[in-house]
């Protein structure tokens, strides 16, 4: 964390397309009248969506003027949650675990990756693919070390696969999201050890598993 | 209520209190940074931590804490707090060290330094030295306004500021961004302040963070001599404290008193200071060949002399300004009289307010502290952000506690609380008091309070709105809802003494008017405008309008150089005493219309404050009982004569609420304070 502040160019404006201003009503009307400004962080989020994964001072204002609420209020909140960016971000925005167990499992090798490739935290690459942020846990712990991209995780992440990861992303190849070691979401990496009397054949589809789509390959490009 | 035991003492609460006032009820003081009486709590500075008997095993910020969520003892016995244990101590102790982590130690070139919270907290309940060795934070100063210093780094986030402007302003100037060790105070990226409370924030702040920008630097607390005075700024007559050093004024801070300002004050009562200093009017002056010379008081009295005595006394008249006290006009009415004058008004604006009908058609009948029970509000021509931000912050309140349908007939402002506009004109009233749709809303109010501006009375159908408004204000019990927001100081005092024309006599509007007069007296009257024709002697403290129309300036005293009575809108009577000396020869008015009335042969009878107080109090007696609201007679409301309503929007008289009298007009902050709000207006305007 260090301090945030808006960035020092921005856009001259910022409407909510007609989708998004639909959602963000039904988001409003699910809290009482006069309580509008509950619906403040989804309107942000939604915001940032929208505007390539950052948020512009015109956003922070239309928010504030849709829910009524006063300009500091809503700049607090931006300012307070680090998940708003406040400036922009790479197409691939990596968000780097650096919390002790992702630490003790290795994401000191991805740190140094992501230094050599894109550069300091925050700075965007020239070609406007990567920028970087080390975050504190995501709640990945058992597959340390991870990353989150956009919206995705992947995790089981070590220096080779890491390195791989962007190269596909750089490069626009598919790639999967989740363990990049061949796990099967947090299971044990050599398949199920315990009631496998329960649980698939093939020793690697706990409850409510769906082959077809954990398998799937997908592009994790806003 | 509630019993509880703090340190061995049993005291009785209501079961609502916080263990904080409960603590003090019982006569222990409890440090506190973030807590304050007139802020919701917020409980994030732990100073004020206790320990609780049967509670947590860990100290409970008390602030946050109230007594009926403490549970009895096993065998029903009263809650225990402890304010003075090792666990206490050690706990404020720990506190205070993490506040002063990123505290700087510049209390040596800090303003505050001297009447610092955190200073004294420090020195009483903090440890001698520093445990930490790592690097301080810094955090940029930020701008918020022309009236406030900012020195962030000093800040502790107590987040008085912030609940300031966003519950008692109502504008939600300030807020805190970032979180954890950025997180920082500030205005939306960096706007100035929009409030006119807005000045107030840095005597909340606890440190040396938020200081007042024009007293940077200028001096330290204990250098001043602190003279209590009421302001004059607006006709609230808030409690104030000048500080002086030496003869000069160095700054007002406003003083408790509950019923009027309970502690704050407006920016233009505070920041007024620097036109105390400048375009002042130190020696009389002689306007010969068409240019004010500098002249001696024997000079000036002379011609003044030469001009009385050649003219009749129907061409004779006396006009009395907004910030004058009640010593100077009743001096200035004695002289009146003496000569035989009947021209004298007190009512510059030409406001339709008569004291032959009572008292009560005047005051504000339902009192400041009424603000606090009325059931409903209707506000007729006038904007109380402006024209008394003190008493709109009090409605504010009201407003927020719910339950409190205002309607407004005149401008449609932001008032800083929502209400209803109900039209603009005196039409929209005489739907009201038919009882029609607002009307309703109030005849069924038991304490409906009728907010009626001078704009609403400054116009020529001004009586019949008054008549109007008194019915649907009319006393209901013990309840008069008729109430006159004056925006001059001086007013009610001169409706008080009856500084109005006499029988036959002409009013302030025909006194200006070419021809009427031939000797025409300003008593510090500056918002008039005296056609040429008359000869006119100016009796003030500040080169403005009136001193510019002079033929003679006579140089009085400005609020803070005089003890004087002054009558507030709801009719306190109340005294302010002198903080400094007038300048150069300037001297009190009523002493200049003294020495004036021996030149003209006509000696007035006092010789002294003493004796002129004696005289006043002889002639009015009410106005003996200083701090006291005389009962006025509500009755005579009903016979207030009604008349034909006119047409035409109720506009309030005040059009830039930072340059309202001479004084504000000579301050160069007012004048920065203008110039930002005018900012703003244009730049909204242009949106």
């Amino acid at each position: 964390m260090s301090v945030r502040r808006l960035a020092e160019k921005q856009p001259e404006s910022f409407e909510f397309t007609p989708e998004n201003r639909a959602w963000l009503d039904a988001q409003i009307a699910k809290y009482p009248p006069g309580r509008q400004a509950s619906a403040v962080i989804p309107a942000l989020w939604q915001a940032q969506k929208q505007h390539d994964y950052w948020l512009p001072q015109k956003a922070i204002e239309k928010v504030a003027d849709l829910l009524g609420m006063p300009y500091i209020r809503v700049l607090e909140i931006a300012t307070f949650y680090t998940m708003f960016n406040l400036e922009p971000v790479g197409k691939y925005f990596i968000q780097l675990c650096g919390t002790t167990p992702c630490m003790l499992r290795g994401s000191d090798d991805l740190i140094r990756i992501c230094e050599e490739r894109i550069g300091e935290q925050r700075h965007v690459t020239a070609d406007g693919l990567f920028s970087w942020l080390e975050v504190e846990c995501l709640g990945a712990c058992c597959n340390a070390p991870m990353v989150q991209i956009n919206d995705d995780y992947f995790e089981d992440l070590d220096a080779a696969n890491f390195t791989r990861l962007l190269d596909d992303l750089a490069a626009g190849r598919p790639v999967h999201i989740g363990p990049q070691n061949g796990r099967l979401r947090s299971e044990p990496l050599g398949g199920l050890t315990a009631l496998t009397d329960f649980y698939g054949a093939d020793g690697k589809s706990g409850p409510l598993s769906d082959m077809q789509a954990a398998l799937q390959p997908a592009n994790p490009a806003k | 209520m509630a019993r509880i035991i703090v340190d061995g003492i049993e005291v009785d609460v209501p079961p609502e209190y916080t263990l904080l006032q409960a603590c003090e009820e019982a006569g222990k003081e409890i440090p506190r940074f973030c807590y304050h009486e007139r802020l919701s709590v917020a409980g994030n500075c732990r100073m004020c931590l206790v320990e609780v008997k049967g509670g947590p095993p860990k100290p409970t910020a008390s602030c946050a804490m109230s007594v009926r969520d403490l549970r009895p003892g096993p065998n029903g016995e009263p809650p225990v707090v402890l304010t003075n244990s090792p666990m206490v101590k050690k706990a404020r102790e720990g506190v205070m060290e993490f506040l002063l982590i990123n505290h700087p130690l510049d209390c040596p070139i800090c303003d505050q330094g001297g009447e610092c919270d955190l200073q004294d907290q420090a020195m009483a309940f903090g440890l001698d030295r520093s445990r930490y060795h790592e690097s301080k934070r810094a955090v940029e100063n930020k701008y918020i306004g022309a009236l406030v210093k900012t020195e962030m780094t000093r800040c502790i986030h107590c987040t008085r500021c912030v609940r300031f402007t966003a519950e008692v302003c109502g504008t939600s100037d300030m807020g805190a961004i970032g979180r954890g060790e950025d997180m920082e105070i500030t205005t939306y990226l960096e706007k100035a302040m929009t409030s006119e409370l807005q000045g107030n924030v840095t005597d909340l702040c606890p440190v040396g963070a938020l200081l007042p920008k024009p007293q940077n630097f200028r001096a330290r607390p204990w250098e001043y001599n602190k003279t209590p005075g009421v302001d004059v700024m607006d006709a609230l007559g808030s409690a104030i404290r000048i500080d002086t050093r030496g003869r000069e004024v160095m700054r007002i801070l406003p003083r408790l008193n509950e019923a009027v300002n309970e502690e704050w004050i407006s920016d233009k009562s505070r920041q007024i200071v620097d036109g105390l200093k400048t375009q002042r009017l130190d020696r009389p002056y002689v306007r010969e060949n068409g240019k004010l010379r500098p002249a001696s008081w024997t000079q000036a009295f002379t011609a003044i002399a030469a001009k009385v005595k050649a003219a009749a006394p129907e061409k004779i008249g006396f006009i009395g300004g907004d910030l004058s006290s009640v010593e100077d006009l009743f001096a200035a009415k004695a002289l009146a009289e003496s000569l035989g004058v009947k021209n004298i008004d007190g009512r510059q604006d030409g406001v339709k307010l008569d004291p032959a009908r009572g008292r009560a058609s005047y005051l504000f009948n339902a009192t400041i502290e009424g603000v606090d029970r009325a059931d409903a509000l209707l506000i007729v021509g006038s904007n109380p952000r402006w024209e008394a931000p003190v008493l709109n912050a009090r409605i504010r309140r009201r407003w927020r506690h719910g339950d409190f349908p205002i309607g407004v007939i005149g401008e449609n402002l932001d008032l800083t609380y929502s209400y209803t506009h109900l039209g603009s004109g005196p039409d929209a009233l005489a739907k009201v008091a038919q009882g029609e749709g607002f009307g309703e809303i109030l005849a069924k109010a038991e304490r409906p309070l009728i907010l009626v501006g001078q704009g609403a009375l400054a116009r020529e159908d001004g009586a019949a709105i008054l008549a109007l408004a008194a019915k649907l204000g009319g006393p209901k019990g013990d309840w008069t809802g008729l109430s006159i927001l004056h925006t001059a100081a001086a007013r009610v005092g001169a409706l008080d003494i009856g500084f109005v024309p006499g029988e036959g006599g002409l009013d302030a509007a025909a006194m200006a008017k070419a021809g009427a007069l031939d000797v025409a007296f300003l008593v510090g009257a500056d918002e008039i405008n005296v056609e040429l024709g008359a000869f006119v002697v100016y009796v003030g403290s500040h080169g403005d309008r009136g001193a510019h129309r002079a033929d003679v300036i006579l140089p009085g005293a400005a609020y803070t150089e005089k003890t004087g009575t002054y009558v507030n809108t709801e009719g306190r009577v109340q005294i302010s005493d002198r903080a400094a000396f007038p300048p150069g020869d300037a001297r009190e008015d009523w002493a200049i219309f003294r020495a004036l009335s021996a030149t003209l042969g006509k000696a007035l009878p006092f010789d002294s404050l003493t004796q002129l107080r004696a005289k006043i109090y002889e002639a009015y007696p009410w106005l003996a009982r200083v701090d006291a609201i005389a009962t006025s007679d509500p009755i005579s409301l009903a016979s207030l004569p009604s008349g034909t309503l006119g047409h035409g929007a109720l506009v309030s008289p005040i059009s830039d609420f930072f340059l309202t009298n001479p004084i504000a007009r000579a301050s160069r902050v007012m004048g920065e304070c203008s110039a930002l709000a005018h900012g703003r207006v244009t730049a909204q305007a242009a949106e």
